[in-house]
């Protein structure tokens, strides 16, 4: 059986800090268009592995291909060129603090794409309509919005460019259940509307299963199980019975 | 590592603490180097944040114009006064004009803007750009296809270097007119006196070396602010660290920069 190119493969990633392996000769890849969701425990590396694929740290082994071609050591002008490919929802939302949303939405277009600040403003608006945040919120600064609307501007940010690749890192962490459940939905309105292909780091199941086709579990530095998101709930796999009925017994056993 | 846990650390293994503490500041010695490079090359080739550099002439510039005055002028009024008495000792009171605009301008200027500079400056610097770190907005700037050199170290270093000359400009007037008001005011000088002694004394050199000196010192200030700031690790504690960093070596660099120029400027001067 021959494959397509993966959009996004990591082969073989190691990534240490120090004398602590957090990385294991992960592999690991996601389809064009498709929809691929990391679960895992606290501290597993699911933010390294996503930071990896985005440039923004070095793996100490391995490659990285984004459509084939290898990203890892890319010269600063390469990767400049690559980040106008990818959006990103981080853990935090990460919004500039000293800019207003709508400058925070247009950042890149501002900064990096040279548009001009008019229509740049036009266009920040239209995506902040895209995850229905009203035109008044524009002006404001991040401090003054709550949690899920700095999500909902984060996600804005991420889809201004139409990027190839959408990544994001925990993106319903720290919000109630409806909050949260609205944001699965906008983010599934608008991988589906780009036609993007997307890797989401949670470890809310009901999130995974809205916003993933398939599913992987890291664990230990590896990907110790994935399959379609539908199987989450059927397989056998240990691992993954313990961490769906997050029992504190099984397999995985906590330092705590 | 707590401070108790280092000091357990050196009493077991002295030399083994001596060498890791020496190896550590040669790579930290390293690392300021390669960040200085990147950034003065973020600062002088375009593409150029203007907005962003605007912003910081005015935080780093104007809003220092009152610490940076205040300074000078109790600076300047204590100097006179002290050397007016000690000059006194050996009958060459009437030399103190001549003084005080030589340690203001040459030495005094500089030096204390400075110093208030990397308490206010590079304190704030280290604070924003740290808090920057620790909630992943300089990995989103990144992302966003835009380099923190240029659009946040950048435009710091240049206001750095540009607004510290002014400020000390600044302080020299203020510091030697504090001469001058102590001089009229408390002892008995005659105003035009002292400012004729002052400017006909006073030559071209003292004050531009304190304004090189200047440049020098602006460049400390930002470069400690944006480094220590870039570099924190470790959350809101790491922020902390971050500032004490940036605040304390930025004063020992001052201090030792300092040396160094005024014993450079004093052979060239031969
Ligand atoms: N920049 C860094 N320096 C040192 N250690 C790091 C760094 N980033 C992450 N780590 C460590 O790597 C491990 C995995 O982190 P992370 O990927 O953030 O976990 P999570 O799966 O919760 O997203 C953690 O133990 C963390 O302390
Ligand atoms: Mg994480």
């Amino acid at each position: 059986m021959t494959e397509a190119t993966p959009k996004l493969a990591w082969k073989g990633v190691t990534k240490r800090f120090e004398d602590r392996t957090v990385l294991d000769a992960l592999d690991l890849s996601v389809a064009p268009g498709k929809s691929l969701v990391i679960i895992g425990g606290s501290g597993q590396g699911k933010s390294v592995t996503i930071k990896t694929a985005m440039g923004l740290m070095r793996p100490d082994a391995g490659s990285i291909t984004l459509d084939g071609e290898c990203i890892v050591g890319l010269s600063e002008g390469k990767r400049r060129k690559m980040f106008s490919r990818i959006g990103v929802l981080f853990q935090g939302a990460a919004l500039f603090d000293s800019l207003t949303i709508w400058e925070n939405v247009a950042f890149r277009l501002i900064n990096a794409d040279g548009v001009p600040r008019k229509e740049a403003k036009e266009r920040a608006i239209e995506a902040l309509e895209q995850v229905r945040l009203a035109p008044a919120v524009a002006d404001r600064f991040p401090s003054e919005l709550s949690g899920g609307m700095q999500k909902r501007a984060g996600l804005a940010r991420a889809v201004v460019a139409q990027p190839e690749i959408l990544f994001f890192d925990e993106p319903t962490t720290g919000l109630d259940p409806i909050t949260a459940a609205a944001i699965n939905e906008l983010i599934s309105n608008q991988v589906r509307r780009l036609g993007s292909t997307a890797v989401s780091i949670t470890h809310d199941l009901a999130s995974a299963q809205t916003i993933g086709d398939e599913i992987a579990m890291l664990h230990n530095g590896k990907i110790i199980w994935r399959g379609p998101a539908a199987e989450l709930n059927t397989t056998d796999n240990p691992y993954v019975r313990q961490f769906v009925e997050g029992r504190a017994e099984g397999p995985i056993s906590h330092a705590v | 590592m707590t401070a108790a846990e280092a000091a357990r650390q050196v009493a077991r293994h002295p030399i083994q603490s001596l060498g890791r503490s020496t190896l550590s500041a040669v790579r930290m010695v390293g690392g300021v180097g390669v960040f200085a490079v990147r950034g003065t090359i973020a600062a002088l080739t375009p593409p150029w944040f203007v907005s962003q550099l605007l912003r910081q002439f005015v935080a780093i510039g104007f809003f220092s114009l009152p610490v940076v005055g205040l300074t000078a002028i109790f600076t300047g009024s204590a100097l006179a006064l002290n050397i007016y008495t000690g000059g006194g000792r050996f009958n060459a009171e009437q030399v103190m004009p001549q003084i005080v605009a030589l340690g203001i301008t040459r030495e005094l200027g500089p030096v204390l803007a400075a110093l208030m500079l990397a308490g206010r400056v590079s304190a704030a610097i280290a604070a924003e750009i740290g808090a920057m770190r620790a909630t992943e907005q300089i990995d989103a700037m990144r992302t966003l296809s835009t380099d923190p050199f240029r659009y946040l170290v950048g435009p710091r270093l240049l206001a750095g270097v540009l607004m510290l000359p002014l400020l000390t400009a600044v302080a020299d007037t203020i510091g030697v007119a504090g001469g001058w008001l102590v001089a009229t005011r408390v002892l008995d000088f005659s105003s035009a006196v002292y400012i004729r002694n002052t400017v006909d004394f006073l030559q071209g050199w003292d004050i531009l070396s304190g304004l090189i000196k200047a440049a020098v010192f602006g460049f400390i200030v930002a470069l400690m602010g944006c480094y220590h700031g870039y570099n924190a690790k470790g959350g809101a504690r790491g922020v902390g660290r971050a500032t004490t960093h940036a605040v304390v070596s930025s004063a020992i660099l001052i201090f030792a920069s300092d040396y160094l120029l005024t014993t450079f400027f004093t052979h060239a001067a031969k």
